[in-house]
């Protein structure tokens, strides 16, 4: 089935209108070529990059039952995202297989429902963000807005030790290039202003401005960047990019 | 008890800060909150670096063992309350976990938080074990009656097992399949809940704004799937899944042109109306759906 899926595409499908072979004629669907194929480029690490990076460690484990793909919340909506199919490609090294789905393997939302289902404890919620990641590190994607959303997320906790929701979201439109007026947004700021006392609407315009942040946090920023720096010289090793 | 509200709280989830607190107080249940609590890495901070997540809910439960004293932390947010469940269950079972903590604890200049020091529980199970349904149905001011609930638990709550143990102990514990908890507060409310298939679907929250196409197609599978139920109002229990309902509502309605009509109310807002508080401290009214339409059936 996976073999199947692999290796027959739509643009390996050969059909033909009118075409005579040494005088028969194999016209029409009766008679599709499948266009042959070989895969040359394993890379032989792969398996090994992913279970370097976080989340990824347990993908070995993986017996390739499917419970993942068949729980999978992203899957219902996009049959191209199969989290069982990316596994079984990483662990065979099938690199040039997996770079076809590139774009769209950030997309797990995290309900953890594979991980529930999953028989043999592969995380492969984990997997999926360690996949997501690697793609990110080797330069084979930009940084998906999943990823810049992470970053702004993770910053500005590190940095004072909370968020401020507001502060969270204008940082992540800014640094994705989004303009904050969009349609659905500001309807949805009518539609609390209407009901909103002034006073309230007065609290959270100062949260704008005074950032809440934990006290005594200084300590715990510098040993937190320390860590997250260590980790991603550790990270850029594993994958062979210094 | 120590509280922990977590970010949200403070923030788009307001409504349900000010909520749990008129409950516990309209029930007698006392609250300390966390002092100088930090937020316990969301849904976020995990795919920067796990460990960073698990360092920051065990400061949380730190304090609150070895500042407070506290032997039970209460977290209503289910992403709170699952980060600290995760951080405690991958404290207790794996070294380099513990490692990493007790090294930034360390540097941090706090004492490292030790696995079984503290509980964490939900606000559901802070209502259900500390009053449960029989004292919550003698204290009822204004009954439900009437009012057609769908309860909607999300992902965080029950999801992955491992990290609740005290889940799936048969009768009287809380299901990880199909929970539960919710239901039984709202029914001694007076509450007729639905039949609910979609209690614990994803609401696409880790992606509200960064896959927001995807998020408005699994919010709008939940809001169609409570309608054809029969649901007056979605009864929510994590503020992120809350948001996501109410943003998402309103993004399918001006992007795809779906409408839905169904409200959007914490729990805790239509616990404490059962309980007589005042909408207005319930924080009704800064919900972007409009509660009071189908609360004014009932008050």
């Amino acid at each position: 089935m996976i073999h199947e899926k692999s290796l027959i595409r739509p643009e390996n499908l050969k059909t033909h209108d009118k075409l005579v072979i040494d005088g028969v004629d194999v016209s029409g669907h009766w008679s599709t070529f499948i266009q042959s194929r070989v895969v040359t480029d394993y890379n032989e690490a792969l398996q090994d990059e992913i279970a370097a990076l976080p989340g990824g460690e347990h993908i070995h484990r993986c017996w390739q039952c499917g419970s993942c793909t068949n729980a999978c919340t992203v899957n219902a909506v996009n049959p191209d995202f199969n989290p069982r199919f990316w596994i079984y490609l990483i662990r065979m090294g099938m690199e040039s297989e997996l770079l076809r789905d590139k774009d769209i393997i950030w997309q797990c939302v995290s309900c953890n429902k594979c991980t529930y289902a999953c028989p043999r404890d592969v995380f492969p919620e984990g997997v999926m963000k360690a996949t997501a990641h690697w793609l990110q590190l080797k330069g084979h994607t930009p940084k998906s807005k999943s990823t810049i959303f992470d970053e702004v997320f993770a910053e500005q906790v590190i940095a004072t030790g909370k968020i401020e929701e507001g502060r969270t979201i204008r940082g992540f439109f800014a640094r994705t290039g989004q303009p904050l007026m969009q349609d659905w947004l500001v309807e949805m700021a009518k539609r609390v202003a209407r009901r909103l006392p002034f006073k309230q609407g007065i609290a959270m315009a100062l949260a704008a401005v005074f950032r809440p942040r934990t006290r005594k946090w200084s300590k715990a920023r510098a040993a937190l960047t320390e860590y997250v720096h260590e980790q991603e010289t550790r990270q850029r090793k594993a994958l062979n990019l210094e | 008890m120590a509280y922990y509200p977590g970010c949200a709280l403070e923030g788009t989830g307001h409504a349900y800060n000010e909520s749990t607190k008129a409950v516990g107080s309209a029930l007698g249940l006392k609250l300390d909150e966390v002092k100088d609590w930090n937020c316990c890495g969301a849904m976020e901070v995990k795919n920067i670096d796990p460990k960073v997540q698990t360092y920051l809910s065990s400061r949380v439960m730190s304090i609150a063992a070895n500042e407070m004293h506290a032997k039970v932390v209460m977290a209503p947010c289910n992403g709170c309350y699952h980060n600290l469940k995760k951080a405690e269950y991958d404290l207790e079972h794996d070294a380099s976990s513990r490692e990493t903590v007790a090294r930034i604890s360390e540097k941090a200049g706090h004492e490292t938080y030790q696995a079984g020091q503290v509980e964490t529980i939900h606000a559901l199970d802070w209502i259900k074990d500390g009053v449960g349904e029989e004292e919550l149905k003698r204290r009822l001011k204004n009954s439900l009656k009437g009012l057609k609930v769908a309860n909607y638990y999300g992902c965080m709550y029950t999801r992955p097992r491992h990290i609740f143990p005290e889940k799936d102990k048969g009768p009287g514990s809380e299901s990880t399949l199909q929970p539960h908890f919710m239901d039984d507060l709202l029914a001694a409310a007076g509450a007729q809940n639905v039949d609910f298939p979609l209690k614990t679907a994803c609401c696409g929250g880790a992606h509200t704004l960064s896959d927001s196409d995807t998020s408005t197609q699994l919010v709008l599978n939940i809001l169609r799937a409570a309608e054809a139920a029969g649901a007056d109002v979605i009864a929510t229990e994590c503020p992120t899944c809350h948001s996501g309902l109410e943003m998402h509502q309103v993004r399918a309605e001006k992007v795809l042109g779906e409408k839905t009509t169904v409200k959007m109310l914490y729990f805790t807002q239509l616990l404490g109306i059962a309980l007589g508080v005042a909408p207005r401290k319930l924080g009704v009214h800064e919900n972007v759906s409009d509660g009071m339409e189908v609360l004014k059936k009932i008050l």
